[in-house]
């Protein structure tokens, strides 16, 4: 393995720059002139840039940069413009959507939540833009736009998330905050709100692919180091013409599990499980709240969870309080699993 | 005889750890080897024990059969078959499976002259696997940590465990693992998506290779890491999940029993902004 390392290079050829492949005349020229990292070089190819910004490119950086000051601006205003403060909370700052009284109007007061429409409005449109960019080069290049198509699986994610499950619901209030710490608190409450996530199939389809994922990259990156003494990590030259190094890869797991994929089938396996954690991940956002209110009762009635065990099996409902539930169970197309709110606790 | 075209001479003699020629053949597509062996005990085993573990439960719901580590009580002991033992026996032959196949894989490298790369990683995989049902029980001092053998009944075992932590999120072992997890899905798609595009390109022009797959990522982010290099942080990323995974889960009780929301107090009460009186965080 000495003059073969699979691991990190060892020698680095310092030649001269790729300066990239030719532009046509109606593309813009490519940005930052190319320079090597030894400390890149370890692991990737050393050079870094030039590369291409175009229209779609910069209106993109715009929007982004955009959205990021009025997130961050609002952030440190929340905090009186302390500069302590403002660095000591940058987890934990947030800004919130619109209360739920304002629905889904576009129109809301900048300090009630329309900041975060406009932040929301700008970190779209950024990463659209971005997706363009993504779908045109491949386009210039020659090449087919499979990078572009699995971003928009995440991009639809991102949009079932914070667009249009806000609007399928009514309301701006359940799309999540800006905010490191504060997503992720959205993230808990949701699942508690909706009866537990784990109860969601599309959140364990989308699970699945997920591991299933890094798995895969585990297997397939593994594979390629394994064969790279063979001249393994060159794949598109292994596709079209077969080497020991696609036939020792395909027979370790023929050999190890019965089945094995090619060096082109693998990226096939490895685009849809990446393509579909967000996709499945999309479809579990957009029931969850419009179709199904809670996940663990539609759990139970599917067979998936047992009924909780009845813990005050010989508590007697108030009088008022029985009326209520009677008349919504008892309501025609109601679900008995519907109870009406908790009276408040009262000595 | 399920073999590939070019099969037959790669199906040479050599390359076993233990068992010399004995184990050293095939059956079918599969490479046997003494851990192929081990590994068909282990397994054959423990499925069985996980069917009778269901036939002796009360459901034959595939969603809600539910094999459980004993009750805590029992501590670090043995338990009876139907209080636990069952989940003892599988728990041992699923190491003893998991472990037999790493080396299955490892011999199967040597037999074909490839690195070790895949079974050190699947060797992540089962120390994450071992740290929930070995490592953390006994640093607890109770099988009962463990989680139980049934889909919805694991399922229920994460959310109750984390819960136990107030919120999970807030572990930081738990962001660097779901950070791993999230950013190895990203390149899987990202390197997947470049190569089908490259060796598919649309209709009349040439397949590409790795100029262009390059130049593709220096265009669009400015760096392309390269053919080999993608696969070396592409390997090591998803280590990482599978390894913070198991350092997260393996902090929380034996090393943090508070609330994981706690663990940030310290910072929060640096004297430096804490004796400005900024008011803390609304």
């Amino acid at each position: 393995m000495a003059s073969f390392h699979s691991l990190y290079s060892q020698i680095q050829i310092h030649g001269p720059y790729d300066e990239g492949l030719p532009l046509r005349g109606d593309e813009s020229p490519r940005l930052i002139k190319p320079f090597l990292n030894r400390w890149i070089g370890k692991i990737g190819d050393p050079q870094i840039g030039p590369t291409y910004l175009g229209f779609c490119g910069i209106a993109s950086l715009i929007c982004g940069f955009i959205a990021i000051e009025i997130i961050g601006l609002n952030f440190w205003a929340s905090v009186h413009w302390n500069p302590v403060a403002f660095i000591e909370g940058m987890a934990w700052h947030r800004l919130d959507p619109p209360e739920a009284k304002w629905g889904f109007t576009p129109f809301v007061p900048l300090a009630e939540g329309g900041w975060w429409i406009w932040a929301g409005f700008f970190l779209t449109a950024s990463i659209l833009l971005w997706w363009c960019r993504m779908y045109l080069r491949a386009k210039a290049l020659g090449m087919s736009t499979h990078v572009a198509w699995a971003f928009a699986s995440a991009i639809f994610l991102y949009l079932s998330i914070g667009f249009i499950r806000p609007m399928l619901m009514g309301s701006w209030h359940e799309a999540p905050p800006f905010g490191i710490i504060p997503h992720l608190n959205w993230t808990a409450s949701l699942s508690v709100l909706y009866g537990n996530f784990y109860y969601n199939p599309f959140h364990c389809f989308s699970i699945a692919f997920l591991y299933g994922s890094v798995l895969l990259f585990a297997m397939h990156g593994g594979t390629i180091l394994a064969v790279s003494r063979f001249g393994g990590e060159r794949e598109t030259e292994e596709i079209v013409d077969r080497g020991t190094a696609a036939e020792r890869g395909a027979l370790f797991w023929r050999w190890t599990m019965g089945f094995n994929a090619t060096f082109e089938s693998v990226h096939r396996w490895a685009y849809w499980f990446a393509i579909l954690t967000t996709f499945s991940g999309a479809i579990g956002i957009l029931l969850t709240g419009t179709v199904v209110d809670n996940w663990y009762l539609w759990g139970v009635k599917w067979g998936l969870a047992p009924e909780y065990p009845a813990t005050y099996p010989d508590m007697t409902l108030p009088p008022d309080i029985a009326e209520q539930v009677r008349a919504i169970t008892e309501a025609p197309g109601r679900s008995t699993a519907m109870v009406p709110p908790a009276p408040e606790a009262t000595q | 005889m399920s073999m590939l075209s070019f099969e037959r001479k790669y199906r040479v003699a050599g390359g076993t750890l233990i068992g010399g020629e004995m184990f050293d053949f095939w059956i079918g597509p599969f490479f046997v080897g003494f851990f192929g062996v081990t590994t068909a005990i282990f397994a054959t085993l423990g499925t069985a024990l996980i069917v009778y573990g269901a036939a002796i439960g009360p459901t034959w719901n595939i969603w809600q059969i539910d094999i459980a580590p004993p009750a805590i009580e029992y501590g670090l002991g043995l338990a009876p078959l139907r209080e636990g033992g069952l989940w003892q026996i599988i728990t041992v032959c699923a190491a003893g499976a998991f472990i037999s196949w790493a080396l299955r894989q490892v011999e199967i490298s040597r037999k074909l002259g490839m690195g070790f790369h895949i079974p050190i990683a699947f060797s992540f995989a089962i120390f994450a696997y071992l740290s929930l049902e070995v490592f953390r029980p006994i640093m607890l001092g109770a099988w009962g940590h463990g989680f139980p053998y049934g889909i919805f009944a694991h399922l229920d075992w994460v959310s109750n465990v984390g819960y136990q932590g107030l919120h999970f999120h807030y572990n930081p072992a738990h962001m660097l693992a779901v950070t791993c997890f999230f950013s190895t899905t990203l390149m899987l798609a990202m390197h997947g998506g470049v190569i089908l595009s490259a060796v598919n390109p649309p209709k009349g022009e040439p397949v590409k290779h790795g100029q262009h797959e390059n130049q593709y990522f220096r265009d669009t982010i400015a760096y392309s890491i390269g053919p080999l290099g993608i696969h070396r942080l592409g390997w090591f990323a998803a280590i990482n999940a599978g390894f913070w995974s198991a350092i997260c889960i393996l902090i929380s009780g034996p090393f943090w029993v508070g609330g994981w929301p706690y663990f940030y107090d310290w910072y929060l009460q640096l004297p430096f902004w804490n004796d400005m009186g900024l008011g803390g965080l609304g």
